[in-house]
């Protein structure tokens, strides 16, 4: 009977080794995925099992913990000035997850990045309990104010630059939410996260409209199309007469493209369409340009490509195959043209660095708990949309509309301004109440520390009033004052 | 003297190795005891109250046991009883642990510690009693009737978590008679294959190049093995009646030495698969849940797949114990059917493949038995069980960590549950008593007359 019975006992050593083989899979292959698994209820206590990293701004945490007990979660997020900062912060929450901030560098703030490994090791040696690193961005707390309680209840978004670093001074987003109302985990947290939901609140709070939505950008988009103009050489001098009719009558159809009001822009100098804002000579200047001209000069302000801040931002858009009729209503920012807030403000931040476009970034440093800086963001340059003539061409230009033409509700005091009005018409037959822009920038001699863009979507004010001009031009001209400290 | 002794299998004055067992039987107290400690002290900081009680006990336990082992079966392997030792010891460790989480419900260890003690009692009982393994050849048919009457015995009580496999007995607790059956069952196919071996593997039919035993020799052991299934079926239990088939296979494959019983079986066993998978809801479930073992259900997160990230989050080397989160496998199955779950997590990979090569150690220890045993009861009997202890290890750790579909069936020795710490501990005596017999040399052969007479008369 031995031989059928050292068989059985290599079957048995067989089954031991599958089982072997099986753990091996399970613990050592796939354990990374497990552990990291989003439904695993581990990573959720892990990320609350310490006292989270904070987020500052200036030289002050504008989030901070509690203890909490009889939960799996030791300790909760709170928020200072919750709404005003939740488009920079999201929220960190215990049963809802993590966005913005708080979500990409989720890591760094619990503390298991690679990067705190040495951190973690030392605290484990010397029994301190473990702390996350903070992140320290690179907003101006005063610029942030100024965004945020100029939108007041108003619906739209604000984003400020820095043109010369790309850092990001403002980025405010109304009607917000407060995260510390949903980040823990009891009944009252679940209540307020369903009243946040799209279905329950059409405003949407927690929509971070500054970097997730995208509006038709109407004529501030104009900037644009000059600065395609300027670089393709269609137009060289900027004071002399263009051959533009009034109306245009759009290529390849019998519509005329007709401008607001009774202007006059026919023939009009760039300059001068600018400052009236000319459909006309901006919708002919787009189609003499040609697709590919609009469409490579819209790029290089970062059209059609998100942009990592490094929170990430929605695409803009600008239509890459189009007729020529339908290029000339984008070059004028009707059409299938959007862009959200960021990408007007890098509009305006490249033609105010001398037509140099700096990347976007919302992170300064990333410091240990025990403030060593472990990452510094390092200012870099995404493209040149524009040569330094060019730009200081479209800078006088921009500083003409607001000294005398649409954008004279910026004017500040002592400080060269220049800006862009924008009243885009949106919905069917343009039956919406339009949206507000206004993107500007302010200039000292040390070069430009601030643009901005603004945008207000206000379907309860008198559809008259609503105009870049009226709505968002102030809002504007109080971030610049807030960062330019006057 | 040595001269005289001609017999290779063993020497007289071989190492009994009674030693052995006695410092194994020391890690085996004492490494329960520092993980008990370790479980305090990650749980609560501070060295649990219970510790010293808990680790005299242990220590009073395997004493007890080990000196009865010297006395009635001095020969017996040295490895088993601190394997069954460590491995029960730390079984309990380990529920007294989970019982630390309030959100599983009541303490379970303190029972488990008295079904542990009572595993001990029937262990030594078993080897005072059992002083030869073939004593229980003669109760071959009894043993039939006895384990279909506690295979058909949980039918009449209600079912729990949808399976009709325990006996509620009040003021007592639930008994799983089939834990029981198991070894009955073993004692019976052991005891009728011996006597049948010959007629089945010699009178037999070819057919289609297999050989096929007469129906005569074939039909009773057939039908036992369809009625027991027939009873699993029907209570739902599908690890025992696997682990019954694999046993019957097993057995019948050694007896007779024919590879067709291999084919035979996997064949039956794939057909009844298929037809019990096809139209059992409650094992449809289980497969899907084997197919897609993170998925949602209604939303929620799985058992399965809370098991699957205790094991994914343990790692390498494990959060060491008391600091894991297995209890977020609700219920009671933590502590029975998951136990797995916990060791993965908080001992780490290098602790679950440890337990498993224990598991492997004791099947391994017990086949080395079926291969020394110098009788065919002996050796079906060491097979059947020890094959069949590495079935059910394959089972409850196949399917806790995936490799199978899950069974209701608790892992030996550690898991929580009365009836499978006893019913194990009984298997282990019966494994000792064999390997006692087997390694016990023989009696030295009496003196010769013819040596006597021929002494050399030294010369002055």
């Amino acid at each position: 009977m031995n031989k059928p019975l050292r068989r059985v006992a290599v079957f048995c050593g067989l089954l031991v080794l599958a089982l072997l083989i099986r753990v091996n899979y399970v613990q050592f292959v796939q354990a990374d995925q497990l552990q990291n698994d989003p439904h695993n209820r581990r990573v959720a206590i892990n990320q609350y099992a310490q006292p989270r990293g904070n987020i500052i701004v200036g030289d002050k945490a504008i989030t901070g913990h509690t203890e909490t007990n009889g939960s799996d979660f030791k300790y909760k997020r709170t928020y200072t000035d919750g709404p005003m900062w939740a488009p920079v912060t999201g929220h960190a929450s215990q049963a809802y997850g993590t966005t913005m901030l708080e979500g990409v560098e989720d890591k760094f703030l619990t503390g298991n990045d690679d990067r705190l490994f040495f951190n973690r090791t030392i605290d484990l040696l010397t029994g301190k309990q473990r702390q996350g690193g903070n992140v320290v961005t690179t907003l101006n707390a005063k610029a942030q104010k100024a965004a945020f309680d100029g939108l007041g209840n108003k619906k739209g978004a604000v984003v400020a630059l820095d043109p010369r670093t790309g850092a990001i001074l403002a980025m405010a987003s109304t009607p917000s939410y407060d995260p510390s109302g949903i980040a823990g985990y009891s009944g009252t947290d679940e209540k307020n996260w369903i009243a946040l939901d799209k279905k329950n609140d059409p405003d949407d709070p927690s929509l971070n409209r500054a970097l997730r939505q995208t509006y038709p950008p109407g004529s501030t988009f104009k900037l644009v199309t000059a600065a395609a103009a300027l670089e393709s050489g269609k137009v060289t001098d900027v004071n002399a007469k263009t051959t533009s009719p009034d109306p245009y009558v759009l290529p390849g159809t019998s519509v005329p493209l007709k401008n607001e009001g009774s202007i006059k822009c026919k023939d009009a100098t760039l300059r001068d369409a600018l400052r009236q804002s000319c459909n006309t000579v901006f919708g002919k200047l787009g189609a003499d340009i040609g697709l590919q001209g609009m469409v490579d000069e819209a790029e290089k302000f970062g059209f059609n490509k998100e942009q990592l801040v490094p929170v990430r931002a929605d695409a803009s858009n600008f239509d890459t195959k189009m007729s020529p009729d339908q290029v000339a209503q984008s070059s004028i920012g009707q059409f299938d043209t959007a862009a959200t807030p960021l990408q007007m403000a890098m509009v305006a931040s490249a033609i105010a660095n001398n037509g140099v476009l700096m990347k976007p970034y919302e992170v300064a440093k990333l410091v240990a708990p025990n403030l060593s800086t472990i990452s510094q963001t390092d200012p870099t340059e995404l493209s040149k949309p524009l040569s330094p003539e060019n730009a200081q061409k479209l800078q006088s230009m921009m500083e003409t509309v607001v000294n005398d033409g649409t954008g004279k509700n910026a004017k500040i005091p002592g400080v060269k301004v220049g800006g862009k009005t924008g009243t885009a018409q949106h919905g069917v037959n343009n039956d919406k109440a339009p949206y507000a822009w206004f993107v500007s920038y302010a200039m000292t001699d040390q070069g430009s520390p601030v643009a901005v863009a603004v945008v207000v979507e206000d379907g309860a004010a008198n559809r008259d009033d609503i105009s870049g001009g009226g709505l968002a031009a102030p809002i504007a001209k109080s971030v610049m004052q807030a960062v330019l400290d006057k | 003297m040595s001269a005289s002794n001609t017999t290779t299998i063993t020497s007289i004055g071989a190492p009994n190795r009674r030693n052995t067992e006695l410092a194994l039987l020391v890690f085996a107290v004492a490494i329960p005891v520092f993980a008990y400690a370790n479980v305090g002290l990650a749980k609560n900081g501070s060295v649990p109250a219970g510790l010293l009680g808990y680790g005299v006990g242990l220590g009073l336990l395997a004493t007890v046991t080990h000196l009865l082992v010297r006395k009635f079966a001095p020969y017996a392997d040295p490895l088993m009883l601190p394997i069954a030792t460590l491995l029960n010891g730390l079984g309990l460790v380990l529920i007294w642990r989970l019982d630390q989480e309030p959100s599983l419900g009541a303490a379970m260890a303190p029972k488990q510690l008295m079904w542990s003690t009572f595993g001990v009692v029937l262990f030594v009982l078993v080897l005072v009693f059992v002083k030869d393994h073939r004593i229980l050849q003669r109760y071959t048919y009894i043993s039939m009737v006895l384990a279909l009457f506690l295979l058909v015995l949980p039918v009449f009580f209600p079912p729990v978590y949808g399976a009709r496999i325990w006996v509620t007995l009040p003021g007592i607790g639930s008994l799983q008679p089939g834990e029981f059956a198991k070894i009955i069952i073993t004692v019976f196919f052991a005891g009728y294959l011996m006597v049948k071996r010959d007629a089945l593997a010699l009178a037999s039919r070819r057919v289609m190049g297999l050989y096929l035993p007469r129906g005569r020799d074939l039909g009773p052991i057939l039908v036992i093995w369809a009625v027991s299934l027939l009873i699993l079926v029907f209570e739902t239990d599908l690890g025992t009646s696997l682990l019954f088939f694999g046993l019957f296979v097993v057995m019948l494959y050694v007896a007779t030495e024919r590879t067709s019983w291999i084919v035979f079986g996997l064949l039956l066993s794939s057909a009844g698969a298929v037809a019990v998978a096809s139209s059992e809801p409650h094992v449809k479930t289980r497969v899907q849940d084997w197919l897609h073992p993170l998925a949602l259900e209604n939303g929620a997160v799985t058992e399965t797949a809370q098991a699957r990230y205790a094991f994914g989050s343990g790692g390498l080397f494990g959060s060491g114990l008391g600091q894991g989160y297995s209890r977020l496998i609700h219920g009671i199955a933590p502590k029975s059917d998951y136990i797995l779950a916990t060791v993965g997590e908080e001992l780490g990979l290098a602790g679950l493949m440890a337990v498993l090569l224990l598991y492997g150690l004791l099947i391994e220890r017990g086949i080395r038995t079926a291969l020394a045993a110098r009788d065919p009861f002996g050796k079906l009997l060491a097979i059947g069980l020890s094959g069949g202890f590495a079935l059910q290890v394959f089972v409850v750790a196949g399917g806790v960590t995936g490799l199978i579909p899950l069974t209701g069936m608790t892992m030996p020795f550690m898991a929580q549950g009365g009836s499978s710490v006893i019913a194990n501990w009984a298997l282990v005596a019966i494994l000792l008593r064999i390997s006692d017999t087997a390694r016990r040399p023989a009696p030295s052969p009496a003196p010769s007359p013819d040596a006597e007479a021929t002494q050399v008369v030294r010369n002055q």
